[in-house]
């Protein structure tokens, strides 16, 4: 499984995880804060600037990551053209792409690693007030090892429906894709549990 | 326990595989993410509270990195962008789903898989896709669901095929789904 953490290896890889998300939460606030036009220009202008400084390679692929925005920019901007106040569609577009962008940088820059790391640390309260979140962070390198392997078997479905029937694939494949998914745990839980099972316990 | 953590994993797994699956389509040829009815899926069979948690697992890795929604996105991007409504609604969604097919009286499994994804992925869903996309498009919410409107049939079909789905499963496995023991 391929994380969305940019291979080039910039700077910002090796900050904090935390500060990074506390930059990404108070920045996000200050664009719904700002109101004048320029403001919100200036913000993703210097959004953009942080794209092309590690190079042509980070800012191509940030901007593949941002895509899907781009039907709602358009959106906004004829919608408000049309009603007459485009000041106010720019505004909200720019707003939009800038926090967007900004989310995207920090998941470009943090690895899987760092970003589980913090998840624990920030879990660590739970864990002292008794919660079962060992349970969470185990559950997570499962979900992980399980998706190639469930989209595996769903590949291998439809091939086996390519070969037999004229028609497209549709809906029916899910029906045996979600009885996998059933089996599959069924044995999971029995390996996990011959191997001592989850230990809740020691958190609980 | 095991067997719980273990459904609750093995589910957030298929609504990202099913979000990954290239390409089903419906009987009338519309491309349609499968990822919605993993959705209503994961709380029809495992119930509210392992649906809840199953789903939120599988946006924990999203927001980790992980590119698993459907056409391969992920970060943290998709919980600013003005989709985001419908990602935090995906939780609950998969909540009420699970709560009315393990309250409601009705005999037929299927029908009761039904109308509970309707409630869940359709009416809840849109409840908070729409006040989301009117937070970040600055639209009005009866603007924002004139937009969203189209899909709302699309999602209908999901549900009536996810009740179709649950029926058979609850054939196939009669020990999966927990709740119809108490039917």
């Amino acid at each position: 499984m391929i994380s969305l953490t940019s291979p080039v290896r910039t700077r910002a890889h090796g900050w904090p995880a935390g500060a990074k998300l506390l930059a990404l939460a108070c920045a996000t606030t200050a664009l719904f804060l700002l109101q004048p036009l320029w403001a919100q220009a200036m913000v993703l202008a210097l959004t953009l600037v942080l794209y092309a400084l590690p190079g042509r390679h980070f800012l191509g692929h940030g901007l593949r990551q941002i895509r899907v925005i781009w039907p709602f920019v358009a959106l906004l901007l004829v919608w408000h053209a049309f009603a007459g106040n485009w000041p106010e569609g720019i505004r909200t577009a720019l707003r939009m792409v800038a926090a967007l962008a900004l989310a995207n940088l920090v998941t470009m820059t943090t690895s899987l690693g760092d970003m589980t790391d913090l998840l624990h640390r920030l879990l660590a309260p739970l864990r002292r007030i008794g919660l079962p979140v060992g349970v969470i962070e185990s559950a997570i390198p499962l979900v992980i090892r399980f998706t190639p392997v469930l989209i595996g078997k769903g590949r291998m479905l439809l091939e086996a429906w390519r070969a037999r029937s004229p028609r497209r694939a549709n809906w029916h494949i899910v029906l045996p894709m979600a009885l996998l998914a059933l089996d599959d745990a069924d044995h999971l839980a029995e390996a996990l549990r011959a191997r001592g099972g989850l230990n809740p316990l020691t958190e609980e | 326990m095991e067997r719980n953590v273990a459904q609750i994993a093995l589910f957030a797994a298929l609504i990202a595989a099913l979000g990954l699956v290239p390409k089903i389509t419906l009987a009338f040829g519309v491309p349609i993410t499968a990822q919605g009815m993993g959705i209503m899926l994961a709380g029809a069979m495992l119930g509210a509270k392992r649906g809840f948690l199953s789903v939120m697992l599988f946006l924990l890795l999203v927001a980790i990195g992980l590119p698993l929604l459907a056409g391969g996105r992920g970060g943290l991007a998709v919980f600013a962008g003005p989709t985001a409504g419908f990602l935090v609604g995906f939780p609950i969604a998969a909540f009420v789903t699970g709560w009315f097919v393990e309250h409601a009286r009705l005999r037929h499994v299927g029908l009761r898989a039904f109308i509970g994804a309707v409630l869940g992925g359709v009416v809840v869903l849109y409840a908070f896709g729409i006040v989301g996309m009117s937070l970040s498009l600055g639209k009005s919410i009866s603007e924002c669901t004139m937009l969203m409107a189209i899909f709302i049939p699309g999602d209908l079909l999901k549900a009536a095929i996810t009740g179709m789905l649950v029926a058979a499963i609850a054939k196939a496995r009669p020990r999966a789904l927990g709740w119809t023991a108490n039917a």
